[in-house]
């Protein structure tokens, strides 16, 4: 039913909606990615948004070296690719760690990657960014067409399906076999190890597969943005990441999602009508760890619960 | 099956495990009893592979297992119990022994099929739950447990790995005293009917006689007398070191 009344937002919300709307899915994509490791793996990543990164960068510098391959079919899964290698390489260091050696690690990394975007400025356009046109879908061009209708129109359905497909794929990684594995290492790992899995081998995995949802994350989110810039890999943008998973709650599959929804209203809302909004940002976040340590999702769901005891 | 020659483990100058030998055939269920710091806790330490000792060799069905991983001696069939209980906290008790299931059949590399869908795993779970009489708890988590409860479950997930031996670090420790026969019940049926040799750590002699074949005692890291359980009550030595009772 919810899907259903998503196929239809474009024909109510007025295109400024629509483009938070769309910069909201981007964001859940990337929330149940993340959530993959924090929440089910136990593994808080302050770099994350060096996949991100490593998704909006395969786009744009496709779109600036190799034109003639600029086409979503094309664009997504080089993205998907390119953030794989990039988590295998920065995970394989990460997953040696845990705890607060795992985040700072994590993070560094993320700082490397973000001061050579910024340093190769021949390249990757440095602190100026690069510039993502509209790319082309199964031969369907959209020249001529300007990006807010691209926005409402095609790509809307196009991100809607990816948001599905990645939603089925985590829901279905997180309730299978490997995804209670994980769930073994985040509780226990001393135990996990004793019957046998191999504690380093699928936190890695868990990360790669992490760093793919939140690269397909950062992939889709260019096209909307139109507009890369190193900041994508800068702990800052990272700590979004972490912020708006806290704020939906890690510790329901759909927290992530429901978080990066209301992050991105809540940000937008916040910067037009204040300046200090990393104010109102700091602010929720000592609320939220006070009096909803499981998140807005993690409340609603056990006032849900409550309601329904009373009931019976 | 369990053959230990001279097995040493020092600590600087602590001699937790010193010299010892021990057998222990198919079916066995063999208690180590001794005072504190007697080494019992490290011998067992050291046949799961959690520690390496300094000297000395552990074969288990004529393989040399001295120095391999834990991982390699569980694929093998050596599982252990903990002394303070090791479980996981934020999974359903199911899927505590569900995951042990998988990971056993190699299946956890499965990534995108619900692990419901594997319903002959499941009801695997469920029936090595009810050999512990805790089919009915399968789905809370390990918070709303007892005390007694979550040492059960604790050995059912060393069970769900198709142990060959059970090592089972002092299994009614922390258990109210009321429970502590009920819980050795359930454990030692169920490990009955699979005929599973089993180490267990225990100080409580009531339990050490009434469940084990053979009883170990050891003293500063040796062992110091073994036999059957009535056998070893009587031996004055023991009584002496062990029950600090002088006749």
């Amino acid at each position: 039913m919810i899907f259903i009344a998503l196929l239809f937002i474009p024909r109510i919300l007025s295109i400024h909606d629509l483009m938070l709307f769309e910069y909201g899915i981007t964001f859940a994509i990337v929330g149940l990615g993340f959530n993959l490791l924090l929440g089910y793996t136990g593994l808080l990543s302050f770099g994350h948004g060096a996949y991100f990164a490593a998704g909006a960068y395969s786009v744009a510098m496709i779109a600036k070296y190799l034109p003639q391959a600029y086409s979503l079919e094309i664009l997504i899964p080089a993205a998907l690719f390119f953030s794989l290698v990039l988590s295998i390489i920065f995970g394989f260091v990460c997953v040696r760690h845990t705890k607060i050696f795992f985040s700072i690690l994590a993070l560094s990394l993320s700082m490397l990657l973000y001061a050579l975007l910024f340093k190769l400025y021949h390249i990757t356009g440095g602190s100026d960014g690069l510039r993502v046109t509209l790319p082309t879908l199964f031969g369907m061009s959209f020249k001529g067409i300007r990006r807010p209708e691209f926005l409402s129109g095609t790509y809307y359905y196009f991100l809607l399906g990816m948001f599905s497909v990645s939603f089925l794929v985590m829901k279905g990684i997180v309730s299978s076999p490997f995804g209670k594995a994980l769930q073994a290492i985040r509780d226990n790992e001393v135990r996990a190890e004793l019957i046998g899995i191999r504690v380093r081998r699928y936190r890695l995995y868990a990360f790669m597969i992490s760093g793919m949802f939140v690269g397909l994350g950062g992939a889709l989110w260019t096209f909307v943005n139109g507009h890369v810039t190193a900041d994508l890999s800068h702990w800052v943008f990272s700590g979004e990441i972490v912020y708006m998973t806290l704020l939906g709650g890690f510790g329901i599959f759909e927290g992530p999602i429901i978080g990066a929804m209301i992050f991105t209203y809540l940000k937008l809302y916040a910067m037009g009508n204040t300046q200090y909004w990393m104010f109102v940002i700091g602010a929720t976040l000592i609320v939220l760890v006070l009096i909803l340590p499981n998140g807005v999702a993690g409340a609603v769901s056990s006032l849900w619960t409550k309601i329904k005891l009373k009931s019976d | 099956m369990l053959a230990i020659d001279n097995l040493k483990k020092h600590f600087g100058f602590v001699k937790a495990v010193d010299d010892v030998s021990l057998n222990i055939e198919e079916g066995e269920i063999v208690s180590i009893i001794g005072t504190n710091g007697a080494g019992k806790t490290t011998l067992v330490n050291l046949i799961s592979g959690y520690i390496k000792p300094d000297s000395g060799r552990i074969l288990f069905f004529d393989k040399d297992i001295t120095y391999a991983s834990p991982y390699v001696r569980i694929k093998l069939g050596v599982g252990r119990s903990f002394q303070l209980i090791q479980l996981f906290g934020g999974i359903t008790v199911l899927d505590n022994v569900r995951t042990a299931l998988f990971s056993k059949y190699g299946m956890i590399r499965r990534g995108l099929l619900s692990a419901d869908r594997y319903s002959s795993v499941t009801e695997e779970a469920i029936k090595i739950l009810d050999n512990f009489n805790m089919s009915d708890k399968k789905n809370l988590t390990p918070k709303g447990l007892s005390e007694g409860d979550l040492k059960i479950l604790d050995i059912a997930i060393a069970f769900a790995l198709k142990s060959k031996l059970l090592l089972l670090d002092e299994p009614t420790s922390g258990v109210a005293t009321s429970d502590k026969f009920k819980v050795m019940d359930s454990i030692v049926s169920a490990i009955k009917k699979e005929g599973i040799s089993t180490l267990i750590i225990e100080h409580d002699m009531d339990i050490v006689s009434g469940y084990s074949d053979r009883v170990v005692v050891m003293h500063e890291g040796r062992i110091m007398a073994q036999g059957k359980p009535d056998e070893i009550m009587e031996n004055k030595e023991v009584k002496a070191t062990v029950f600090g009772i002088v006749s």
